[in-house]
């Protein structure tokens, strides 16, 4: 996995509330059986005039100018800047990929649904929870200011923006440590393995119907 | 010993290890497996020279891209059947337990699989690469839904790294009216907590109502947990779920049986046990309900009208709803009951379990599809859910009265094969989301019950399946 440390980003503003998996990425590219290449089609309904499926040449496909995603002024974005509840629905991973393959590295809302905030990890991806007044805040500095950027510091767990006003989040100590060193996962788990084993042995014996 | 939750209890009986900031290693028991969310993870397993840690906790189905008609004539979509058939492959290479391929008698909806094989029982740990996980929680089991990585990782180590959750209980009490059901509960508490309500709980689902559902109701009910945020919900084990999972194929075996039900009585919250959030609905006040935009929440019931966003005074919502309203091609104020319906979709793993299915058949029998409605699918849950309705006749009430009976899968839910709404079409759907493009790009949903979709595949319209 990637690590993330610190990032000064553009910021890109989505301004819809409960943007739901399908619209991130629509259910016919989840046919891949591939982990990148999904970046195209992020939001593929909303961004292109035509219907999407897989195997098109996207660059040839009639673009959606009033998306925002299509506006010059936010093209090279790497912080997605978005609503409440953002990411719900499925437990597609193609969710994440998709906004990492775009160039985004890090989403800043006033929720997200679990599965979808869960995902962002384990793919460098940061998703980053800020209190609603704070997000319609940066919304409107991201309007209002043309290459409005925000930096992002994961050790000191703090978004700023350019004019020096800084706000904390949270993450779990392990999610922080994993995403600052991109540490792969299951390398870290297996190294319980024996721990496993033995509580998976008194499983064996106690629930030995769960062992078929 | 505090009172726990029956949550509390599921959690802390499969916990391995935990880290200061409550991270932990949380054993899995179940892994279920599908085509689409688990081909990366495979392949990260081959890339790392790894092994299933354990291959009897897998069983697989091929679901979401199997075609529901001319089996005959295989996948036609190249893309689709590369997907099923590198699952093929990858089961063959690293083993499960059960596989139950396309065309196979026992392939159907995972979820719907799952519990007919026995394979989801009380007080597991289940996991899937598919939101919808939450329906195994009926079983007073943990079980919820993971992305891909978390597949890989569960292959890997037998455990997932998680955090828990708050406890939730939705109690709902009092009786339900005549033509009420689960799917019109489900929708009435996300239209009462929103579809962000739920998150960071795990919900138990309790009252008198939730213990008078059947199994496969309360599997309707927790499947919507998800559209309520939540990633898990749950119900507590009783008599109903101890006499639906005996005799399945991989239920305990009679030697282990007695022990096994004798743990599962204890599934239940403890009297006094304490949740940090409670949600009280009566019974009694639920109507049929219909939504009427792009989101779970936006519901009402069958006798009201289509909501007029000027009437909400916050500006993110408002925004919201009237995009709503334009993308259903919908008039605020509209009667619900004035909607007109193209195309009546039956089916999905809320509800194609052969209950729903009973439901659908009973208003429909006798009766005619409305003219002007183009097309009206039922696609049964998985292969043994069509050959019972088979055996009970269903299939031919519903072909009398002009439906197309197919083969199971997960269909026009998402509409990853062939079955798809077309731009501007308007569905009345027995599935869990109406997200825009979700049954095709520019396709309109309508949430209901079964017996709401087969009421309104006759009238043409939505209707009060209470006085139809
Ligand atoms: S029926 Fe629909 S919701 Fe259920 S598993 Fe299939 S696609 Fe997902």
């Amino acid at each position: 996995m990637k690590a993330f440390t610190t990032l000064n980003g553009l910021v890109c503003p989505l301004d819809r509330a409960n943007v739901d998996t399908d619209a991130i990425i629509p259910k016919q590219f989840l046919k891949s059986i591939k982990r990148s290449g999904f970046g195209p089609n992020l939001f593929d309904e909303w961004r292109y005039l035509d219907h999407g499926e897989p195997g098109m040449d996207n660059s040839k496909r009639p673009i959606n100018p009033d998306f925002v995603l299509n506006f010059p002024r936010f093209q090279g974005a790497e912080v997605l800047l978005a609503r409440e509840n953002f990411g719900c629905g499925s437990s597609r991973e193609h969710a994440p990929w998709a906004l990492e393959d775009q160039g985004f590295r890090a989403v800043i809302a006033p929720s997200f649904a679990d599965i979808f905030f869960n995902n962002c990890y384990k793919n460098g991806l940061l998703p980053i929870v800020l209190p609603a007044e704070v997000v319609d805040q940066l919304f409107r500095e991201t309007e209002a200011t043309e290459g409005y950027q925000l930096s992002i510091d994961l050790a000191a767990q703090t978004v700023t923006t350019p004019s020096g006003q800084s706000f904390g989040f949270d993450i779990t100590a392990h999610r922080k440590h994993c995403l600052l060193n991109g540490l792969d996962e299951i390398g870290l788990t297996l190294a319980h393995a024996d721990e496993i084993k033995a509580f998976e042995e008194k499983r064996r014996a106690t629930q030995p119907w769960l062992f078929a | 010993m505090t009172a726990q939750t029956l949550y509390d209890k599921l959690w802390s009986s499969h916990v391995v290890r935990e880290e200061e900031d409550g991270t932990a290693l949380l054993y899995i028991d179940r892994h279920l497996v599908h085509e689409v969310t688990s081909p990366q993870a495979f392949e990260g397993l081959k890339l790392a020279n790894r092994a299933l840690w354990r291959k009897d906790s897998i069983v697989s189905t091929a679901d979401h891209n199997t075609p529901t008609d001319h089996w005959d004539e295989g996948i036609k979509d190249p893309i689709s059947r590369q997907q099923v058939e590198t699952l093929d492959a990858n089961i063959k290479a690293f083993g499960a337990l059960a596989y139950f391929p396309f065309k196979d008698h026992g392939q159907g909806i995972v979820h719907v699989m799952g519990p007919e094989q026995g394979a989801t029982l009380p007080g597991m740990t289940v996991v899937c690469g598919d939101s919808h996980t939450s329906t195994h929680g009926a079983f007073g089991a943990l079980a919820h839904g993971i992305g891909t990585s978390e597949v890989e990782h569960v292959m890997a180590t037998q455990c997932l790294v998680a955090k828990k959750s708050k406890n939730m209980l939705v109690r709902v009490d009092g009786k339900l009216a005549d033509g009420i059901t689960a799917k019109d509960v489900a929708l009435a508490i996300i239209g009462e907590i929103g579809t962000a309500g739920g998150t960071g709980y795990a919900i138990e689902f309790g009252g008198e109502v939730i213990r008078g559902l059947s199994m496969e109701g309360r599997m309707t009910l927790c499947n919507m947990a998800i559209e309520a945020g939540a990633r898990s919900g749950m119900v507590a084990v009783d008599d109903k779920t101890i006499d639906y999972v005996k005799g399945r194929p991989f239920a305990p075996k009679a030697e282990q049986w007695d022990a096994a039900v004798a743990y599962w009585n204890t599934l239940h919250s403890d009297d006094g046990a304490a949740f940090d959030k409670v949600v009280e609905l009566d019974g009694a006040a639920i109507t049929p309900q219909v939504t009427w935009g792009t989101s779970p929440e936006m519901v009402v019931s069958v006798s009201d009208r289509v909501p007029d966003p000027e009437a909400q005074a916050d500006p993110v919502k408002r925004e919201g709803m009237k995009r709503a309203l334009a993308y259903m091609g919908l008039e605020a104020n509209t009667p619900i009951e004035q909607i007109p319906v193209d195309i009546v979709f039956i089916g999905s793993c809320t509800n194609s379990r052969i209950e729903d299915l009973r439901e659908a058949a009973a208003v429909v029998r006798g009766r005619q599809k409305a003219a002007s409605v183009k097309q009206v699918l039922v696609v049964p849950g998985s292969g043994l859910v069509k050959a019972e309705a088979e055996r009970e006749g269903l299939d031919k009430i519903f072909v009398a009265a002009g439906f197309e009976w197919r083969e199971p899968g997960c269909s026009m839910c998402l509409a990853m094969n062939a079955d798809r709404l077309l731009p501007g079409e308007r569905c009345a759907s027995t599935s869990n989301r109406n997200f825009e493009g979700r049954q095709g790009q520019g396709g309109r949903t309508h949430l209901v019950s079964p017996a709401m979709a087969a009421a309104a595949a006759i009238a043409g319209h939505f209707v009060d399946v209470r006085h139809f």
